[in-house]
């Protein structure tokens, strides 16, 4: 029923509002998952090297402050551009897969670009649409048209280039579930069915609907195959933050937050810590002796060799 | 590459899920040659009938095997509720971020896979794989935990939550050295080793189950008597006075180890193990701190004379207690600064790990000994002679100090001045391998598992050792390897003897102080004995 109302002209309303949905799912997502990550308690520390904040002459063997004599004394070394020399192949380029796994990363390389091209795209359609009519507008939309295409394709490609290493590979059986294929498959196909349908149906200019977008402007026409590609776009958006593909959140505490961080003990660290030493365990092994009342700061000065009494 | 389908960690029939034959390891360097049978030897059968041996063959745990269904749905209850417990914070704010993110973003690419000499040394084999254990528990996670539905099960696969799989689990959780070189690979983050430590810490602290070793003679006894090595403070007095004694006639020179001086620079932190097993180690230092006319001390405080800490792979509780025991020595003694002495694990354990702990009037600076001794010989206050270290020498780093702590260079500067024929093993620096007696496996000797440290968890670093050598095999050249960490040495120690290394090849380990008092024109020549021990 629903259906056959929106088709014709009421599909193109459709499309736009799974599309404005599938974006606010999105960054509700993507705004959870960070806050839930962010909420945790600060860890204790888990660094592994090479931690590339580290002074420019260490980095290069992956040594850390640690290989300073009293290094308490001494100034701690931050190095931002060290951090981005890291950052930036591994965020664009996907430079430890190509290290590591280069197999995958022919795979997982276009894949991964042809969204940022995609992302590129939309934000510079975004920008021209609010421009209007400027001819740097005009300019932008055609920089987005590239974008677009060329994300497109090498979305397809990669994704179709994945699914089918999901499919197959003997090494990947025990780690693939139906999620899994799902997953990038819906990408691919998502991305075929908006080229297929620019190409076979009355492609229109990525302006006008960039503008109709922002307007709500339902009176454009859509090729069918772009209506379905772009709903199934939609729905994969807001579904990104709710599975692992959500990894570029977790990517910047995992950096961050868990292989980098090697602060030392300061008084804001002392304070948060002293809180959870009165969190009150429960772990159920006799040598703890946590039994829901003692705080982990009983636990951890209790000596479990010694009689209840004598610890008194 | 062996493949097992994953659901049957929940098989219920005794047999082990992989039999792992010598055939399907990785191969050997060329002198080395291995027939073909099962890579262990076989399990006792009485071992076999007792006790959950259905992984590989090998039994690292001696788990006894419940009576009745009832015993068993009990700990298995018992088992989700410690996991339950692994993602509260309230149980283990130490680790539940970390834990988390690896929980739920872990691709399975399997790109870690190819990082781990495990995997590689088994031959591939599916069990041993980094992912393998992370998906069990993350499955269990999105089931139990997080009371997936159906939609979450297509999303994240099944398990069927029994006790053979908790059984299994449980020894699987010691197959892994925790060297975190597969989260080196990740290009997510992901960390599968502390998926492995968090499971060990489900296993003992919820369900009191750990390895013998590293628990009741290890951390345990290491709280009740001072030293896990069973050493009271009357019997670790004695011993490094003989030690003293034996060190004098040795070098030549008048060698007193201090106890408990107030005010001291340094409080010295020994792993005990040396100073029952190496002697030369802790009486090498001696020799080198005398000479330097540092102000150091050892305290005889009960747990302040043995800088282990075992909790570090099993249990935070564990680990929390003796980190607090050390601070507690060197802040008694009023010392400005605590040396770690060759241990891999102990510099790792108070100073990265327990940072966060150790606060206030307990947070006392801690330094390696690598730095120090760094800054000792690059002084000059030692006499030193090369030419008395002339013979190939490479260095093995111990991971906790290298990949987790970021001590690279000090050793190698001095390694550089003082042995002329030093060799890079390779990979090496934070890219190194095991030695693959880590998170306790060094100490680790149940039934046959020695056969596995041997044949599998320490085959990558016998591969390094042989190559670095590989153009002066010649039994007539004597080789030392480098390796400034206790557990590594004592790996070191069975593995060469296991494959015969040293009589085929004269390749003897040992630590980075023994070169260096070698090297000393003040001392006798000829410290380094090089015979087996």
């Amino acid at each position: 029923m629903w259906v056959r109302k929106y088709r014709g002209e009421r599909m193109t309303e459709l499309v736009f509002l799974l599309i404005y949905a599938g974006v606010l799912v999105f960054v509700v997502g993507c705004v959870r998952r960070v806050l839930q990550y962010s909420r945790t308690p600060l860890h204790l520390r888990w660094e592994l090297y090479p931690v590339p904040h580290e002074a420019p002459e260490r980095v290069k063997h992956g040594g850390s402050y640690f290989e300073e004599g009293e290094y308490w004394k001494k100034e701690r070394h931050t190095n931002l551009a060290g951090e981005l020399s890291f950052m930036i192949p591994e965020m664009l380029l996907l430079k430890g897969l190509w290290e590591f796994n280069r197999k995958l990363w022919y795979r997982s390389f276009p894949f991964h670009f042809g969204l940022y091209l995609l992302i590129g795209a939309a934000v510079l359609s975004g920008i021209g649409a609010m421009l209007g009519g400027f001819a740097f507008g005009a300019a932008l939309f055609a920089v987005a048209r590239c974008c677009a295409w060329s994300g497109l394709v090498l979305a397809a490609l990669g994704g179709t280039a994945l699914f089918w290493r999901r499919l197959t590979d003997p090494e990947l059986r025990n780690y693939t579930n139906l999620g899994d294929l799902v997953n990038v498959g819906a990408f691919a196909l998502a991305c075929a069915l908006v080229i297929l349908g620019s190409l076979t149906g009355v492609l229109m200019p990525l302006g006008a609907f960039a503008r109709a977008l922002f307007t709500f402007d339902t009176s454009v026409k859509l090729p069918a195959m772009v209506s379905a590609g772009l709903m199934l776009g939609s729905v994969i958006l807001g579904y990104i933050p709710y599975t692992h593909m959500a990894h570029f959140v977790a990517k910047y505490f995992t950096y961050h937050e868990v292989r980098w961080d090697d602060t030392p003990n300061n008084a804001k660290i002392a304070a948060r810590v002293a809180e959870y030493l009165t969190y009150r365990p429960t772990w159920l092994a006799p040598h703890i002796g946590a039994d829901g009342l003692r705080t982990w700061a009983d636990v951890a000065t209790t000596n479990p060799t010694v009689a209840p009494e004598v610890r008194k | 590459m062996k493949n097992v389908d994953i659901r049957n960690v929940s098989r219920r029939d005794p047999e082990p899920l992989v039999q792992v034959q010598k055939n399907e390891l990785k191969p050997l360097p060329g002198q080395l040659e291995q027939g073909d049978g099962p890579a262990f030897t076989a399990l006792n059968p009485q071992t076999m009938e007792k006790c959950e041996c259905g992984l590989d063959g090998t039994c690292a745990l001696n788990l006894p095997k419940p009576k009745s269904r009832e015993e068993e749905d009990a700990l298995v209850k018992k088992f989700l509720s410690g996991v339950e417990k692994l993602f509260t914070k309230e149980n283990n704010w130490t680790f539940l971020q970390p834990l988390l993110l690896t929980m739920e973003h872990c691709t399975r690419c399997q790109t870690c896979s190819d990082s781990c000499h495990i995997y590689e040394a088994s031959g591939r084999n599916e069990v041993y794989r980094p992912t393998f254990r992370s998906e069990i528990l993350r499955r269990v996670y999105f089931k139990h935990v997080k009371q997936g539905g159906a939609l979450s099960r297509l999303q994240h696969g099944d398990i069927e939550l029994n006790w053979p799989m908790v059984a299994r689990l449980a020894e699987l959780a010691y197959r892994c050295n925790l060297c975190r070189r597969c989260a080196q690979t990740c290009p997510i983050g992901a960390d599968n080793a502390l998926v492995a430590h968090e499971l060990r810490k489900v296993f003992s602290m919820e369900m009191g189950i750990s390895a013998k070793e590293i628990h009741d003679n290890g951390s345990m006894k290491q709280l009740k008597v001072g030293s896990s090595t069973g050493m009271n403070p009357a019997a670790v007095k004695d011993n490094i006075e003989f030690i003293d004694e034996e060190m004098s006639e040795k070098t030549g020179l008048e060698i007193h180890t201090p106890w408990d001086v107030e005010g001291a620079e340094y409080l010295v932190l020994h792993n005990a193990g040396e100073i029952l097993a190496w002697p030369e180690n802790p009486g090498a230092f001696a020799v080198i701190l005398n000479a330097a006319g540092v102000s150091w001390t050892m305290s005889s405080e009960l747990v302040g004379y043995d800088s282990i800490n075992y909790g570090l792979w099993y249990d935070d509780a564990q680990f929390a207690r003796v980190a607090l025991k050390h601070a507690q020595a060197a802040k008694n003694l009023k010392v400005k600064k605590i040396l770690i002495g060759e241990c891999g694990h102990a510099h790792k354990a108070l100073s990265v790990i327990a940072d966060r702990l150790l606060s206030g009037e307990l947070n006392i600076p801690r330094e390696s000994s690598m730095t120090v001794l760094r800054d000792i010989v690059a002084s000059g206050k030692l006499k030193l002679d090369p030419s008395r270290n002339n013979f190939p020498v490479t260095l093995h780093d111990p991971c906790n100090l290298v990949r987790l702590m970021g001590v690279v260079e000090p050793q190698r500067e001095i390694l550089r001045q003082i042995a002329p024929q030093f060799r890079e093993m390779e990979p090496h620096g934070v890219h190194n391998y095991c030695c693959g007696g880590g998170s306790g496996f060094a100490i680790m000797s149940p039934n046959n598992f020695t056969d596995w440290r041997f044949q599998i968890s320490g085959r990558k670093k016998l591969e390094q050792v042989m190559t670095a050598f590989g153009d002066c095999l010649d039994p007539s050249i004597p080789k030392y390897v480098c390796a400034p960490c206790s557990n590594c040495k004592g790996q070191m120690r069975d593995l060469f003897s296991y494959w015969n290394l040293w009589d085929k090849h004269q390749i003897l380990y040992g630590g980075l102080v023994e070169l260096i008092v070698n090297a000393m024109t003040d001392v006798k020549p000829g410290f380094l004995e090089w015979a087996w021990h």
